[in-house]
């Protein structure tokens, strides 16, 4: 079952579309990738999800009920630009998000002290933030987003502001929060990450949404139909569209399928040597990004 | 209504622990009674410090009596002019007084040698006790006894009494009155702005921090908005009333410590005997104990309060949405305007108009019109309003601080989410009306 669905949702801004009749389906459990180039209207439908801003016509459901302030307690957000209290020490702040978000008093205590143990900064606890440094603050912003185990998380450019030491432990997380069944939302312009961490993906351009499905399945829609090949060659003349690369004891190629079943290929390519590798190759997320938005122009 | 008061419990204690609030509450109505210590501490340090001041006197009338006091003894003999003036030279005397024979009628060439310029105070004391010798002599010269004339000497005062509706009667004064209300309404008047400035400086704080955002993913802006607004002015309330207790306690130690417990009239009459003389009866202090009981403090205290509450969140929410528009202290500038002015409109009206005569059609207005009524009314708490008046003036306000509040919410929920973008008063109408 989905846990956020998205009916014809639209809104905007005077005469300025922000998104136009978006339908979205979000499966529970899965990293589902928020994608678009920057104005595109993500931004504008992560705030209609945290009833930051109202929609101007649509529905939208929250497992199966239609999106209300009682689902506040269970809905995560990490903004793309975010802050802390500066005067504010650590443990303080934790508690105070945590409570805004519904928690008891002791139930907050005893989730502050379990992330601050499990991401090791318990010695910051007396800290005041501006006192820490941007990494640091980062890591007590991104345990403000989780501290009360919503069900849904949304995270907007979660790794801008880390460093790659930071950024791999926060990584973790997210992907031991998935673990748990927590679904999570995640925007970003960072395409390796989405392809190392997205099950499923949206893409947004010019208030529009482009494309939607599985990230297996996009890749494989998207494939060019092209098989790379290593071979240890027998002398036989290759045709030179292959993009033939020697070495010293191959050769690599990448040989399209032109039509052909790739069992067919295989055997055509057996005759010039020994099959070392064969290998579909898929669009990497960057290619799809730009191919995407370069075809619809419009949105 | 829990979230509100979670923001309100932050608002309150992240103010009240700081040390800046810590140390501006107990100094500021430590500054006061410790400026008076001080003048008090000079001045008695002064009449023990220095033995007796001899005068030297001489008259070659043999017609004048000085009296001596706590500060001034004067020596009477016969001694040349020069004579007195080497003295003072010497310093063997503080000053020497030279009184030639005179003509009663035209009493000239009295004159005072003194090593420093002589007190007002000296010089006063001198004057009038010399004019009483004279004045009597002469009286006595045309046949007239000082006597008979001290007899017919009348002294008259007014005494104003307030009549209420069950015919009750009250001593009022308008001294005390004016005081009460220029006290009460600058007090409001100064709490809505230093506090209406901390929300605005809280809220362009949370805007231009981004925590905001995250905020109002858990509560809706109108709560966040109004929990600051509730938090700080319970900052202001407690600072209040600390500073209040404070200048109560310590005021009546230090008079205490040097016991000046003294009713005003004793120490006017110290400084200007002759002025003590025409207020003898005047004012005594059992008056002004009579004119305090006759002011019902209870009703002024919970007008106060009232007016101290409602006209900071009238204003309040006000200051919420200039903070939510700009991006920085320095831009809300422009977005003051209207918040100051109708508060200096009603500064200004508390002392032209309302505490001059607080009956008047101006003063009705003025403390009936929600933006000024919370300093306005204060000029005429003492003097007493009639229940009509206040019905409505306290209708008005609750009802201008929903609407404001609402206004200002809007404003307030696009704006803290708007970044760099040039503000203007057609965008907030824009915010307004789109909203």
């Amino acid at each position: 079952m989905e846990i956020l669905k998205i009916q014809d949702l639209s809104k905007s801004f005077g005469q300025q579309p922000a998104l136009s009749h978006i339908d979205l389906v979000v499966p529970r459990g899965v990293i589902f990738g928020l994608l678009g180039p920057n104005g595109a209207g993500k931004t504008t439908l992560i705030r209609i999800i945290n009833q930051i801003i109202d929609g101007d016509s649509g529905l939208i459901l929250f497992k199966g009920e239609p999106l209300s302030s009682k689902h506040i307690s269970q809905i995560g957000y990490l903004p793309e630009e975010r802050g802390l209290y500066k005067k504010m020490k650590v443990w303080d702040q934790l508690i105070y998000f945590a409570r805004l978000k519904g928690m008891s008093a002791s139930m907050a205590k005893e989730k502050v002290k379990y992330w601050l143990e499990k991401l090791e900064i318990s010695s910051w606890r007396e800290k005041r933030i501006e006192d820490l440094s941007k990494g640091m603050a980062q890591k007590v912003q991104f345990i403000s987003t989780v501290i009360h185990e919503p069900e849904l998380l949304i995270l907007d450019e979660p790794f801008s502001g880390f460093d790659p030491m930071n950024a791999e432990i926060i990584k973790n997380e997210i992907l031991e929060l998935k673990d748990k069944g927590i679904t999570v939302v995640l925007s970003t312009h960072r395409m390796e990450s989405v392809e190392l961490l997205c099950d499923e993906i949206a893409m947004i351009h010019k208030s529009k949404k482009i494309l939607e499905g599985k990230l297996s399945d996009i890749k494989r829609k998207f494939r060019p139909h092209v098989y790379q090949v290593a071979l240890s060659p027998n002398g036989t003349q290759m045709p030179a569209e292959w993009g033939i690369h020697r070495t010293s004891d191959k050769v690599e190629i990448q040989v399209p399928l032109n039509g052909k079943r790739p069992n067919q290929l295989l055997l055509e390519l057996m005759s010039f040597g020994d099959i070392l590798e064969f290998r579909e190759i898929l669009p990497t997320m960057e290619e799809l990004f730009i191919q995407q938005v370069k075809s619809h122009p419009h949105g | 209504m829990g979230k509100i008061f979670l923001v309100i419990q932050r608002e309150y204690f992240s103010r009240v622990k700081k040390r800046s609030f810590l140390l501006a509450t107990i100094l500021t109505p430590l500054i006061f009674p410790a400026i008076m210590g001080l003048f008090l501490w000079i001045s008695v340090g002064e009449k023990d410090g220095f033995s007796l001041r001899i005068i030297e006197v001489v008259d070659e009338n043999d017609l004048f009596f000085l009296e001596s006091s706590e500060q001034y003894a004067f020596s009477f003999s016969k001694i040349s002019r020069e004579e007195g003036k080497l003295m003072v030279q010497e310093g063997e005397r503080f000053g020497f007084l030279y009184i030639p024979k005179i003509e009663l009628s035209k009493p000239a060439g009295i004159v005072y040698f003194g090593e420093k310029n002589p007190s007002m105070s000296l010089i006063s004391t001198l004057e009038s006790s010399l004019k009483r010798t004279i004045e009597e002599q002469r009286l006595y010269q045309s046949g007239i006894d000082p006597n008979v004339i001290d007899a017919f000497r009348t002294k008259v005062s007014i005494q104003s009494v307030t009549l209420d509706n069950a015919g009750e009667e009250k001593i009022s004064d308008a001294t005390v009155n004016y005081g009460i209300g220029f006290f009460a309404g600058i007090m409001i008047y100064v709490f809505i702005f230093v506090y209406g400035n901390q929300i605005m400086q809280g809220v362009i704080e949370e805007k231009s921090s981004r925590i905001v955002e995250i905020l109002v993913s858990s509560i809706k802006p109108f709560q966040l908005m109004l929990g600051k607004i509730i938090g700080i002015g319970a900052v202001g309330l407690t600072q209040f009333l600390i500073w209040m207790l404070l200048i109560g306690t310590i005021t009546s130690i230090v008079m205490g410590y040097f016991g000046l417990q003294m009713p005003q009239q004793q120490a006017m009459e110290m400084a200007n005997p002759e002025l003590g003389l025409l207020m003898d009866d005047s004012f005594d202090s059992n008056n002004i104990i009579q004119v305090l009981q006759g002011i019902d403090f209870v009703k002024i205290t919970l007008m106060f309060l009232f007016y101290f509450i409602g006209g900071y969140l009238l204003y309040g929410a006000f200051f919420a949405a200039i903070g939510a528009a700009v991006d920085s202290p320095s831009d809300a500038q422009q977005f003051m305007l209207p918040v100051t002015i109708p508060l200096i409109i009603a500064y200004l009206g508390l002392f032209i108009f309302v505490l001059d005569d607080p009956n008047s059609r101006v003063s009705f207005w003025l403390s009936v019109i929600p933006f000024t009524s919370p300093i306005a009314m204060m000029g005429r708490a003492s003097y007493g309003v009639p229940a009509f008046d206040l019905i409505l003036s306290m209708g008005f306000l609750v009802l201008a601080f929903l609407f404001t509040t609402w206004f200002a919410g809007k404003i307030y929920r696009i704006g803290i989410l708007i970044h760099g973008a040039k503000v203007n008063y057609k965008t907030l109408w824009k915010w307004i009306t789109t909203s």
